[in-house]
Parts: C-alpha cells; structure tokens; sequence
C-alpha cells in the first residue's frame, strides 16, 4: 500500500496561539483515516492546513511523495484532494447543479458532464433538486450537496470535516454508508469527526488529537476497545 | 411630464451604470469602494483629452477611457485595498475615502481647477420628437446602455464559468479557494468590470451635464451608491431599479417641487425605504439553515 498523504511535525498558530503542535500522521491508498477529538483539539485546523486554506509554519505536508506547501490554496484541488468543509459551506445562493459544477472548476468542460452522473449516482436526491438553491437544501441535503460538490474534481484523496455535525441519527447512518461506498469505489478518506463511535467504526486507522498534539493511535478497531478512548469519547 | 419621465429615467439609468459598479465590490470584496465616483471623473477626463487634444473619434475617445479606467480601478485594487484584505472593514472605508480624495487631486494637478466644456459627441444628431416630447440622443444612448449592459452582465453571471464562480466567492471565499477559484483574480476582474462601466459613466454624464471638474464624479457617485442601497446592495437588478427609481424621482422633484430640495428629496427617499426595508428593495436576506 503506497502512502498518498504523508504529514509531518505539522505546527500552525492563530496568530500567537499555537493551535496545531507537531502533528504527524499518513493516509494510505485506499484507507479510510480518522482523526478523532473534542471540540478545539485541533482536527479542522489540521485539515484546512492540508487544504490549503491555513499555512502551517514549520512541518511538511506531502500528497503522493511532493510538498503542497509552496502551491498556491487554490490550486490544492489540482493535485488530487478535495476538502469537504465543516459546516458544509455550500453556496446558497446557487443552484445545486451549479455548485457542482464548481466543483468542477478546474477540469474542462467536456468531462463534466460524466462525473456529474456519477455523483448523481451516489445521491439520487440532488439530481431531483439539481435546480434548486442550495440555501433551500434541508441539512442532510446540503452535507450530500457538499460531499458531492468535492467529489466532482475527482480527487484520489477526500477528506471530510466532520460530516455529522447536526443531522438526524438516520441521516448519520446514511452519510456514512455513503462515506464507505465511496471508499469501496476507488476513493481514500480523510475523516474528522466528533462522532468517535461511527468514525471508528468505518475507519481502517484512526489518530486521537488532544489540544493539538496526537495522543493515540491505532486501528479504528483497537480504538473502539481502547479504554482511554472509550472513557474520553464513547461515553465510558 | 413623459419628457420629464424619459430624463429622469436617463439620469436613473447613468445612475445604475455607477451602482453596478458598487454593487458589485461590495458583493465580492465586501468593501464600499467610495474612489468609484472619481473613477468617473477620470473616464470624462480621459475622453474629453483624447477628443480635444488627440482629435479621436468619439468611440475611440470611449475606448480609451475604458481601457484606463479598468487599468485604474485594477491597480487602485492591488495597492490601495488587496493589503488590507484581512483588515477591520472601518480601515478599508477610510482608504476607499482617501483614495477618493487623491484621485480629485490628482485630477486638479493635472487638468486644473477650471471647469472644461465637455465636448456634445451627437450634436450632428437631431433630438428625436416622441408623443411631444423631445429626447435627446444622449438620453436615448444612457438607456440603450444601461439595458445592454444589464443583459450582458447577467446572462454573465447566470451562464459563463467566471461569472459563476464570481457569485461563488461572493458567498464564501474559503470555500471558492477550495473549488479551485482564484479569489484575487475574481476580485481584479470585479474592479476591472466596475470601472470600465464607471469609464462609460463618466462620458454619459458628461455629455448630459457637459461641465467637467474634478469633483464631477463626486456626487453622482454618492448618487449612484445610494441607488445601489436603496436597490439592495449586492444585487445586479437592484441597482438597475434603485438606479432608475432615483434618477426619476431627482428629475421630479427638480421640475415639481424645487430644484434646490431635489437632492434632499432623494436622499430623504432612501432613508425612508431602509426604515422599512432595511436590506433595500431587492436585497437579499437569506436565512441559512445549520
């Protein structure tokens, strides 16, 4: 299994605030990766670092063996990763199949009409609202939205910030289905959630994050039996 | 009374041109751009030289202001607002004024304070007689103008890719940088649109109202701005309608009930539409769902 995302000794501040401290971990081709914690534990940082959208000041981030650091934010996507924001961050104000097609910005025209079947594939839902504004999208509707608004750039390497956040239990169970699906059709998963117990259960390896350092590792497995983590994040 | 109509919508649609210009930085930057009336000015100076002094051809004359007029408003941006991009939005008003001020008098360095008298680039053309009412060319142009402008920038924003993504960092920068879109490229392309239509305002204006100073741009800019509030700021139709609605009612109160008070007629309009509609007539209040 070769490593598509490798980081290391990751260091980002908020101004003086020294939110990410020496971060390290790698997502395998394939692999769905987590990275789990409370509120304020760093894991959005961490990925809008590798997103693009933060400049981390001291550490090295690889995707596929060559640094991202020096390429410009808004040309991470051409390199193969899509980052699904947290808060989905959809554009209300256009339509559902335009925010597909942003997230297509970077390939030419003539492929988009494929990718845009495919993702339709994976939610049928959004190909009955295609015309809507997407500020009219329930919540569920607009994770879908948002996930599929990442995946239209096929990328090699998703990453998704915590896709939960705020839906139903029943939506849940149908993100993730989808979340694991995706990952069957070719896709490696960057995970972050605060939903440990799902997380776990989908991820092939998950990082424990606490205050900005990682504190724990292993796979999704090992950490859903892991007593520390049961106490800290499963509810005992 | 239809006269008095046809010029007031003819003022209203020189107005409109300006809003789009403010409507659409603060859309995409966020900012109130209050160098966008001096813009203006620099557009009427530009083409009264290049019709008086190089002996161009009007259309030519327009080009070129339009070509310097989007050099200006690109480069105001990179210097003057793209530093202050993560600044608090008080110190980018203070620049915008700043910059408002420099561009007047840079303007009376260069060309003086002494009014010019703007060239009547139709004056071959005869006024139109239309149910009795005379229209003058120029009032007719700032019409077809302003409508042509209006389609071309929304079939734009609706169809290309670009304009696409404009509306799409409007909404939400970070996530337009994930997409892929270029964010300061977007917002140089605003400036530059704003500004070449400004470029086109400026020669409107002047030949309408054919003095020239360096404050020329002044009020109407103010003018135009309020009309991008009163339409809702951010909106492109609503600075057609706020632009239109403001130049009638001027052009009323001027004829009906004094020209003195004309301008605080208007202006007494806008504060009483954003007592009610605080987000202006076609402002946008969209509530997100979490």
């Amino acid at each position: 299994m070769s490593t598509v995302l490798k980081v290391e000794n990751l260091h980002v501040y908020y101004g003086s605030i020294h939110a990410i401290k020496g971060v390290s971990f790698e997502v395998g081709e394939g692999e769905i990766v987590t990275l789990i914690g409370a509120n304020g534990a760093g894991k959005s940082t961490t990925l809008n670092t590798v997103g693009g959208l933060l400049k981390p000041r001291e550490g090295s981030i690889e995707f596929e063996g060559r640094s991202i650091l020096g390429v410009a934010p808004h040309k991470v996507v051409n390199e193969g990763m899509a980052l699904c924001p947290e808060g989905r961050r959809v554009f209300a104000q256009l339509s559902v199949k335009e925010n597909l097609e942003m997230g297509a910005y970077t390939r030419p025209a003539s492929e988009i009409p494929e990718t845009l079947e495919t993702v339709y594939e994976h939610f049928p839902r959004l190909k009955e609202r295609q015309s809507q504004m997407a500020g009219t999208l329930s919540g569920g509707e607009q994770q879908m939205l948002a996930m599929g608004r990442a995946l239209m750039s096929k990328p090699k390497l998703m990453m998704l910030d915590e896709p939960s956040m705020g839906l139903a239990p029943i939506l849940v169970d149908q993100i993730f289905e989808i979340i694991e699906a995706l990952n069957k059709a070719g896709t490696t998963i960057l995970l972050v959630e605060q939903n440990a117990q799902m997380a776990l259960s989908i991820a092939d390896r998950a990082y424990v994050l606490e205050t900005g350092r990682i504190v724990n590792t292993g796979t999704g497995k090992d950490l859903l039996n892991d007593d520390s983590v049961k106490k800290a994040y499963l509810g005992g | 009374m239809l006269a008095h109509l046809i010029n007031g919508i003819s003022l209203g649609s020189i107005y409109a041109i300006i809003a789009l210009g403010y409507t659409m930085v603060y859309g995409i930057a966020k900012m109130l751009n209050f160098a966008h009336g001096d813009v203006i000015m620099v557009g009427g100076y530009v083409s009264f030289c290049s019709m008086m002094y190089l002996g161009f051809p009007a259309p030519l004359a327009v080009l070129l202001a339009m070509i310097v007029c989007t050099t200006l408003g690109i480069t105001i941006e990179r210097l003057a607002y793209k530093p202050l991009r993560s600044a608090t939005s008080l110190a980018v008003l203070i620049t915008a004024i700043g910059m408002s001020y420099f561009l007047q008098n840079a303007a009376l360095i260069i060309w003086g304070a002494n009014p010019k008298a703007f060239p009547n680039m139709f004056k071959d053309i005869e006024a139109i007689e239309f149910a009795g009412a005379r229209i003058s060319p120029v009032a007719l142009v700032a019409i077809v103008a302003n409508v042509i402008i209006m389609v071309a920038l929304t079939l734009f924003t609706s169809r290309t890719k670009v304009g696409k993504a404009m509306r799409a960092v409007s909404e939400d920068k970070g996530a337009a940088t994930l997409m892929g879109i270029n964010v300061n490229f977007t917002i140089s392309l605003t400036f530059a649109i704003g500004s070449g239509l400004a470029a086109i305002a400026g020669v409107l204006l002047c030949t309408a109202y054919p003095t020239l100073m360096p404050t020329t741009g002044s009020m109407p800019g103010i003018k135009a701005f309020t009309a991008a509030v009163f339409g809702g700021i951010g909106s492109i139709p609503g600075a057609m309608i706020g632009g239109i609605l403001l130049g009638v009612i001027e052009i009323f109160a001027r004829a009906y009930i004094s020209s003195e008070l004309a301008d605080a007629i208007v202006f007494g309009v806008l504060i009483v539409v954003l007592i009610f509609r605080p987000t202006g007539l076609l402002g946008k209040q969209i509530h997100e769902k979490v």
